[in-house]
């Protein structure tokens, strides 16, 4: 048998060295450029907390796009049998309200195929990447970026579209009215700007405003702006920490961490940033042929875009920014989140200042607990399945915690930032405020 | 047992341009008779070519002819053609009675849905489908054969003995690798060109974001994804050269390679081993689809590529380090 080898066999180890040297640089790289990346504070003039807001609310951004990566996790319990973890969020509020209402904000089950509420749903959850592009007032442009699609909205004068290039369907609406209508606030409300906005909306006189340094924001000079309940002992929200761009006063990246620490609940940031003007095709749009387009009925319109209004300013920060299930109400409005955003008419309860705020609504329906196992099950996964079942009981223990109290019992479905208790009587008390405070609430509105 | 100390590639560095295609020529009845070298010096291959790049060029063009005369090859470019064709007749056989693909809940491979708009879309479909397992099988195919399949065969040696030494076969077999790469990705981006403008309609392209550009621009844009599709086939392409250098049995390389694909691509889908998956060559795969977004959305695509380039860099040269140092007994 034929053997051919080479004939300097020492050079074996060090041709060896070869691959494991590439190993050693490739894994060296990976480990200091996200480290190196992320180094460097840049050296700006000092600023005041005042003076920084202060050029937040001056800050008068007419054109900009960018990618924005939204991480969102707040610790909604999910729902075995589907992607409808905001849903069975809506659901205790949900109730025996509307069962199918429920569903369609939970997934796109129902017929509105690109319709935008169950699409910016979906942000409540898990890391998303975001496009956004803005010209003036009257055209905006989101797109959320998905692995081989994209579902964009698009807001162009009284005109606003919404592209699911997934199920290659289109939903369509037009304003009355020309001027930023509700799809537009939609759309913002997922950028770090509404969402600092919001924040500063609901910060009042109970939290602590400071400057914490600098930082380097998608390659541009940001200062960062650090908000902190006072006196708020059952807040579950620690700090609010935006960077600011030093230059314009655009909010560049929004965090928000719980109490109790750990990961970010929300954290939005601008990845890159251009404040250029965008191209004017960015904002035209036209259903492609064999696109299922799906009309907007004009005379919710009118309402959604009240009860949008409301919503904005509804809840101190309370999950505010972003993503929660309210942001669909902006835009679908039927669903049972209108009653929870739309906050007018609620009583606010709970004593400590803004942070700890609870929310209270009577669903009107007594004994409306035995009812949510029906549709606890039916939130999810089928909303037509109304029955209670063991297997209902069961989901329902695993969702929700049974507390009493003054109230009698209700049970708490728990999330990292939001708590929401149900009691017997059909009362609802939101707030981000921790389990113990929410029944302290709940407790002295009952009295 | 006679031992042929012979030469290897740091003695043909120094020897002067190597007639590679007469050991070719001379390797057995089982190896095509090559074309003659070009004589001039022709553009070479690039690094470890040495001087002789005429010799190198031949060598390559020899692999070519090859590796693209085999039946097996053949068979696995017909398929991949095939594939296109029979993705496009189902969806217009679906679509006939004017409905959507899969009730229009974006099921099914990418962009399906949006091929009844526009046959241009039939090209992204088809590579989307093909991307996860008909495309990477082809290549680990052929990759795997590389060197295990000459060492079966017993031709190996001969390759050998002709002083065109071991780096430079090795550049030669993976140029190779990589340009059926490609023909097999325009095999299938070109099929289903041909079959999506016969089946639907074409005309302006609505890109992923909504905004329309020209069906020209579209067509550049397909260009641009297949060149991105065979470009995400690289890295196995080294992956599986490198597997090819361990082993003697052809059967047991290819095998080992699709078997990786298969494996790795499962590894990519459990949740819990997130952290790693990142560095999976699959990873970014169907990132090509960013190709198609307006603006390009370049963040997955050039991870893509640098970890393309990765995973050559260090398959390739563990791939040399390994054939350029052991023994070859067939």
């Amino acid at each position: 048998m034929a053997q051919i080898r080479p004939n300097k066999p020492r050079h074996k180890a060090v041709r060896y060295a070869v691959p494991v040297a590439v190993a050693g640089v490739a894994a060296a790289t990976v480990g200091l450029v996200p480290a190196l990346a992320s180094t460097g504070a840049p050296d700006l003039p000092k600023i005041t907390a005042e003076q920084l807001v202060a050029k937040m609310a001056e800050s008068d951004v007419q054109h900009m796009s960018g990618t924005v990566k939204v991480d969102a996790d707040l610790g909604l319990p999910s729902l075995p049998g589907g992607s409808g973890g905001p849903g069975g969020f809506g659901g205790p509020q949900g109730g025996g309200h509307d069962g199918g209402g429920d569903g369609s904000s939970g997934k796109q089950a129902d017929g509105s195929g690109a319709a935008p509420g169950a699409k910016l749903t979906e942000l409540a959850s898990g890391e998303h990447t975001l496009r956004v592009a803005m010209d003036g007032p009257d055209k905006h442009k989101l797109s959320v970026v998905e692995d081989a699609s994209e579902y964009s909205i698009v807001h162009n004068a009284r005109d606003v579209w919404a592209y699911d290039s997934g199920s290659n369907s289109a939903w369509h609406a037009r304003s009355p009215r020309s001027g930023a209508a509700h799809g537009g606030s939609a759309a913002e409300s997922v950028t770090p700007q509404k969402a600092a906005q919001q924040a500063l909306d609901a910060v009042g006189k109970s939290a602590s405003v400071t400057v914490d340094g600098t930082a380097k924001i998608a390659d541009r000079d940001a200062y960062q702006l650090v908000i902190k309940p006072k006196n708020a002992p059952d807040s579950t929200i620690g700090a609010v920490r935006i960077a600011v761009d030093a230059d314009n006063g655009t909010p560049l990246k929004f965090t928000l961490t719980p109490h109790d620490g750990g990961k970010p609940v929300v954290d939005i940031a601008y990845q890159d940033v251009d404040f250029g003007k965008p191209a004017a095709k960015t904002f035209e749009f036209s259903p492609p042929k064999g696109t299922k387009v799906t009309e907007a009925d004009p005379e919710k319109l009118g309402e959604r875009g009240k009860s949008g209004e409301h919503g904005e300013h509804g809840k101190p920060g309370a999950g505010g920014p972003l993503g929660r299930p309210g942001d669909g109400a902006l835009l679908e409005g039927e669903g049972p989140q209108k009653a929870l955003e739309g906050l007018s008419g609620l009583n606010i309860v709970g004593k400590g200042g803004d942070w700890n705020k609870v929310a209270e609504f009577d669903t009107g329906m007594k004994g409306a607990l035995s009812g949510l196992t029906g549709s606890g099950a039916g939130a999810g996964k089928d909303p037509g399945k109304g029955g209670a079942g063991p297997d209902a009981g069961k989901l329902l223990d695993s969702l929700t915690d049974e507390v009493k109290g003054d109230f009698g019992t209700g049970r708490v479905v728990s999330t990292r930032l939001v708590n929401a208790l149900m009691t017997e009587d059909g009362k609802v008390y939101v707030g981000a405020v921790t389990k113990e405070g929410l029944i302290k609430a709940a407790e002295s509105a009952a009295e | 047992m006679s031992r042929a100390d012979t030469a290897t590639d740091t003695a043909t560095d120094t020897a002067a341009g190597a007639a590679a295609d007469t050991g070719r020529a001379g390797a057995g009845t089982a190896r095509p008779v090559a074309p003659p070298a070009a004589p001039a010096p022709a553009p070479g291959l690039g690094a470890g070519a040495g001087r002789g790049p005429g010799a190198a060029l031949g060598l390559f063009r020899s692999e070519l002819t090859l590796t693209f005369r085999r039946w097996r090859s053949l068979a696995l470019l017909g398929i991949l053609a095939v594939l296109p064709i029979v993705v496009g007749i189902a969806v217009k056989i679906e679509t006939s009675d004017g409905g959507s693909v899969g009730g229009g809940g974006g099921e099914g491979p990418a962009f399906i849905s949006q091929v009844t708009n526009n046959g241009l879309f039939l090209v992204f479909t088809s590579l989307a489908a093909t991307l996860p397992f008909f495309l990477p099988m082809a290549v680990g195919v052929i990759a795997g054969d590389a060197i295990a399949g000459e060492a079966a065969s017993g031709t190996l040696r001969y390759l050998l003995v002709a002083p065109a030494g071991r780096t430079r076969l090795l550049l030669a077999k993976f140029t190779t690798v990589l340009v059926f790469c490609l023909a097999a990705t325009l095999v299938v981006a070109a099929s289903a060109l041909a079959t999506g403008a016969l089946l639907f309609p074409t005309g302006e392209v609505t890109l992923l974001s909504g905004t329309s550009v020209p069906f020209s621009e579209g067509l550049l844009r397909a260009l641009a994804i297949a060149a991105t599709v065979a470009a995400s086939l690289v890295g196995l392409a080294a992956l599986g050269l490198f597997v090819s250098t361990l082993t003697n049995s052809g059967i047991a390389a290819m095998a080992t390679t699709v078997g990786l694909v298969i494996t790795v691509q499962i590894v990519d889908t459990i949740p819990q081993l997130d952290v790693v998956h990142p560095y999976l060559f699959p990873h970014y795969w169907l990132s090509f689809s960013d190709l198609l977004r307006d603006p390009v959305y370049w963040d997955h695509l050039t991870k893509n590529f640098g970890l393309q380039a990765l995973y050559t860099a260090l398959f390739g040269s563990a791939a040399w380090a390994r054939f350029t140092t052991r023994d070859v007994t067939a």
